[in-house]
């Protein structure tokens, strides 16, 4: 406001139509900032939207696998009853569908026929027959994923109408493939293949179980480490340290840990744990421990806030009955700060389930086709299995990597979940 | 071998705690009052002594194992055996002996490996059963220890209190020790990198090549190390992440503070917390899966050529990310103004929006500002979203929608697959994240600065 403004004339027009005017725009100014409120909260709101909408629109279908249901003949011939995990099980494989196919007599044809079923068919009979031998020279039906190009296929993602030579598979394939659903072999039930296979080249087969398994593993060692160390640094700044220079610094240095980029974390873990240390790369140990820095300070500064929202008449009480310094921290100020400390870690460890950078630079990003067996197996982590994916040109990992994110995201809510439940059943307000 | 030793120290800790325990028991069973403790904490001054020297033992053991043994095994071979002493071929014949030790034979080992992996096998065995002896002897040791002072008079309490006071600074010294770690580990291998690439070539060369040959027989380029482009890269992305998520951020906070009913806070808070939530490598399949096509189809149709990673999408994807940590910074900050000043703005007949923007704003300024730096310095340093959805070939451009790299991406990029700790291209990403280091942590200290001054201002 200029000095014009504020030295008004002594009778001033109140209904006068400047005035009128004056105030109309005035009221318009509030109105625009107000929309331009609402606006940009309509942004916000409608990118998590899009983002929610694009994951669950391509996601959803990596929940259904297309299988074929197929009469296996296990020929004596080809499979040894004394030793059965050396057979010809690609030479059943080919019988398989030549039978279900007996006008496909050309080689090549043959070839492209065997293209439907998924890569590793041969190796599923093999551990069916390894598991029973007894159907050795029986025909057993099976039901097997068939390849990628087939499941977008009847997922519909492949469009038939496309040009021939732009799709991965010709118009004889996609006929045998119709007749084997015309036969009603073909069905689409729920892809449990992604939740218990481990990663794997072909988009059929690959599934979550060994990133799920690391992921457990680095958040357990993370746990471990973060939550009692944090909880003992918080009380410890917050119940015993004098206020003094050492004291400060280590504040403020908490406080800057927490903002230091992930991926310095994964820097520091290369360089010290894997470099210097020399401990194995890609192992969920060291992700849990690069992870657990990240963690702590988050641990510190959540306990922090929650020791000092104890009423100080609680220490009051429990000192002038007598009781140390150390026994009133224990029996009764850290007992009424757990849910606090509960709900602030939990947050801590789905932030750290999330988090993909560090875990890269300690080579959690590998191909390995088991779930770890311990914390010193080479693993990958959910975020990092995300990575991965998305990094694949095969077409099925588009709708796995979000299938993969949409099963992240639920470990997320979940964890979140406890957390909220845990805030408003147990936290107390003085 | 290290969990039953784990396994070992906690079954002897629980042993000691109950040994000591009993002994209290007897105590106040033959001196009544006048013991000094109670016998629960006989007990406990009995388990840590047992218990935590034993685990810092088994710590120390696990780390310091495998280097020793690397060292003995180097020193057993024939000298001139590693005919260059280059880190390289250590490490790679440390890894043939440890392969053959273990049995997975790759081709025929030479006699000197095959040896050496015999002493492996031998050493390693000798190691486990000496760990666990160890633990074992010191275990018993501390229990007789601990065991034989305990006495009627003897303050167990306060002993016991000191240990765990001792570990409580132990644990809050770890945050200490990781910032010296980063900080070492960063100029170590940093300096490493700047003996090979001059300091003023890194800073302001304009030509970044880092894919250089690793062994001489391989094609590649000669290799430069000027970051500029890099710098430049981060730089523009970022700015396109803060013109995205600043204005969205603060008017989100303005309508939060000021126009939204409880009903609508409600509801968008949580909306905030969400997008806040997602992991960054959502975010950065959104920007490859959405965001980035979209942008290109867009540019195609008004005649631009869009580069499939453009900085644009990434930014963009990237403002996303950043606007919950806008709008809860600046909420805080404008939910900071004293009430009165708010008050006394409405009461003189001024209306809302010449409250905020006339009063409020200008009040919290320093907290918004102290917030859009925190969230600058979390764009900077954001890896994911630009892995995926930004480009590898640093250029030096300001066009948004030609493709740049940044400093993270470089990082990554030069360290996935290949710790070769002596070569410039590995060395410089470390130099790279010193230089990340420095200056994020050099804004975080300015914006948590400004915040808490203002914070006082008002207090």
């Amino acid at each position: 406001m200029s000095t014009a403004d504020i030295s008004l004339p002594v009778k001033f027009d109140w209904s006068s139509e400047a005035a009128a005017a004056r105030r109309k725009r005035r009221h318009f100014a509030d109105h625009r900032l107000r929309w331009i409120g609402i606006t940009a909260i309509m942004i916000a709101i409608g990118l998590l939207g899009i983002l929610l909408t694009t994951l669950v629109a391509t996601g959803y279908r990596a929940f259904v696998q297309t299988m074929v249901t197929v009469p296996v003949y296990v020929n004596p011939e080809y499979v040894d009853e004394t030793d059965p995990s050396k057979g010809n099980y690609r030479a059943i494989v080919k019988d398989t569908l030549g039978n279900l196919f007996p006008e496909v007599t050309n080689p090549r044809d043959q070839r492209e026929l065997g293209q439907l079923l998924t890569n590793n068919t041969q190796f599923m009979i093999r551990d069916r027959v390894v598991a029973d031998p007894s159907i050795i020279g029986k025909t057993v039906e099976m039901t097997l994923p068939v390849s990628d190009p087939f499941d977008q296929l009847e997922k519909g993602v492949l469009s038939r109408e496309s040009p021939e030579d732009q799709r991965k598979i010709n118009n004889a394939q996609i006929g045998w493939f119709d007749q084997l659903a015309a036969e009603g072999r073909v069905s689409m039930p729920l892809n449990w293949g992604l939740l218990f296979n481990s990663d794997s080249r072909f988009p059929e087969l690959a599934g979550l179980a060994g990133a799920i398994v690391g992921s457990f593993y680095a958040l357990m060692v993370c746990f471990l480490i973060s939550f009692p160390c944090g909880i003992a640094a918080a009380v410890y700044l917050e119940e015993f340290a004098p206020k003094n220079k050492w004291t400060d610094m280590i504040e403020v240095n908490i406080n800057n840990l927490a903002a230091v980029p992930s991926i310095v974390f994964g820097l520091l873990g290369l360089a010290v744990f894997l470099n210097f240390f020399g401990l194995p790369r890609s192992a969920p140990l060291v992700g849990g421990m690069v992870l657990s820095l990240m963690t702590l300070p988050t641990i510190i500064i959540v306990t922090r806030a929650s020791l000092k929202a104890v009423p100080p008449s609680i220490r009051e009480g429990g000192l002038g009955m007598g009781a140390s310094r150390h026994q009133v921290i224990l029996h009764h100020v850290l007992p009424l700060a757990l849910p606090g400390i509960l709900t602030g870690t939990i947050i801590g460890l789905a932030q750290a389930l999330g988090e993909a950078a560090p875990l890269l630079l300690i080579g959690m990003n590998a191909f390995i086709t088991s779930p770890p067996g311990g914390l010193l197996d080479a693993s990958t982590a959910l975020p990092t299995q995300i990575f991965i994916w998305a990094d694949s040109p095969e077409r099925g990992f588009v709708d796995r990597t979000s299938a993969a994110i949409l099963v992240l995201l639920g470990f997320l809510i979940i964890m979140n979940g406890i957390a909220i439940f845990l805030r408003q059943r147990l936290e107390r307000t003085w | 071998m290290a969990g039953y030793a784990f396994l070992l120290i906690i079954i002897l800790s629980i042993a000691g705690y109950y040994v000591g325990r009993s002994a209290g028991n007897r105590f106040v069973a033959s001196d009544g009052r006048d013991v000094h403790s109670l016998p629960g904490y006989h007990g406990a001054f009995v388990a840590v002594w047992v218990g935590v020297p034993a685990f810092v033992l088994v710590l120390l053991w696990l780390f310091l194992q495998g280097p020793i043994i690397d060292n003995l095994l180097l020193s057993s071979l024939p000298a001139g055996y590693l005919e260059t002493d280059s880190g390289s071929r250590v490490a790679l014949v440390l890894s043939e002996i440890k392969n053959v030790a273990a049995g997975r034979l790759f081709g025929e080992p030479s006699e000197e490996v095959r040896y050496a992996a015999e002493l492996y096998g031998r050493w390693e065995a000798i190691a486990r059963w000496a760990m666990i002896v160890a633990v074992l002897a010191l275990t018993i040791l501390a229990l007789i220890v601990a065991r034989s002072r305990l006495a009627p008079r003897f303050r167990a309490r306060n002993n016991f209190e000191r240990v765990i006071s001792g570990l409580m600074i132990f644990c809050s010294l770890i945050a200490i020790v990781t910032t010296v770690g980063i900080i070492a580990s960063l100029l170590f291998e940093a300096w490493e990198f700047f003996k090979r690439v001059p300091l003023h070539e890194f800073l302001f060369g304009l030509s970044w090549e880092p894919q250089i040959a690793l062994r001489a027989d391989q094609v590649a380029g000669k290799g430069a190390f000027g970051a500029i482009p890099v710098f430049t890269g981060t730089l523009l992305i970022a700015f396109i992440a803060m013109i995205v998520a600043t204005p969205i951020g603060i008017y989100t906070a303005i309508y939060l503070v000021e126009y939204a009913n409880d009903r609508v806070r409600s509801t968008v808070k949580p909306v905030m917390e969400l997008l806040a939530g997602i992991p960054t490598v959502v975010y950065g399949f959104f920007a490859v899966l959405t965001v980035a096509p979209a942008i290109r189809e867009t540019g195609s149709a008004m005649g631009i050529a869009v580069s499939p990673n453009s900085a644009l999408a990434a930014g963009a994807v990237m403002g996303i990310m950043i606007i919950p940590f806008i709008s809860s910074l600046s909420d805080d900050a404008l939910k900071a103004v004293p009430r009165a000043m708010r008050d006394g703005s409405l009461a003189l007949g001024a209306t809302r929006a010449e409250t905020v923007i006339k009063v409020m704003l200008p009040a919290a300024l320093p907290g918004i500002m102290g917030g859009v730096l925190l969230a600058m310095s979390r764009a900077i340093g954001e890896t994911m979203i630009v892995v995926m959805a930004a480009g590898l070939i640093a250029t030096l451009t300001f066009n948004p929608v030609d493709s740049v790299t940044t400093v993270t991406v470089q990082i990554v990029t030069l360290l996935i697959g290949d710790t070769e700790f002596d070569s410039p291209k590995t060395l410089a990403a470390f130099a790279l994240g010193l230089v990340l280091f420095v200056v994020t942590l050099c804004l975080n200290i300015v914006a948590l600065r400004i915040v808490q001054k203002y914070r006082e201002q008002y207090e």
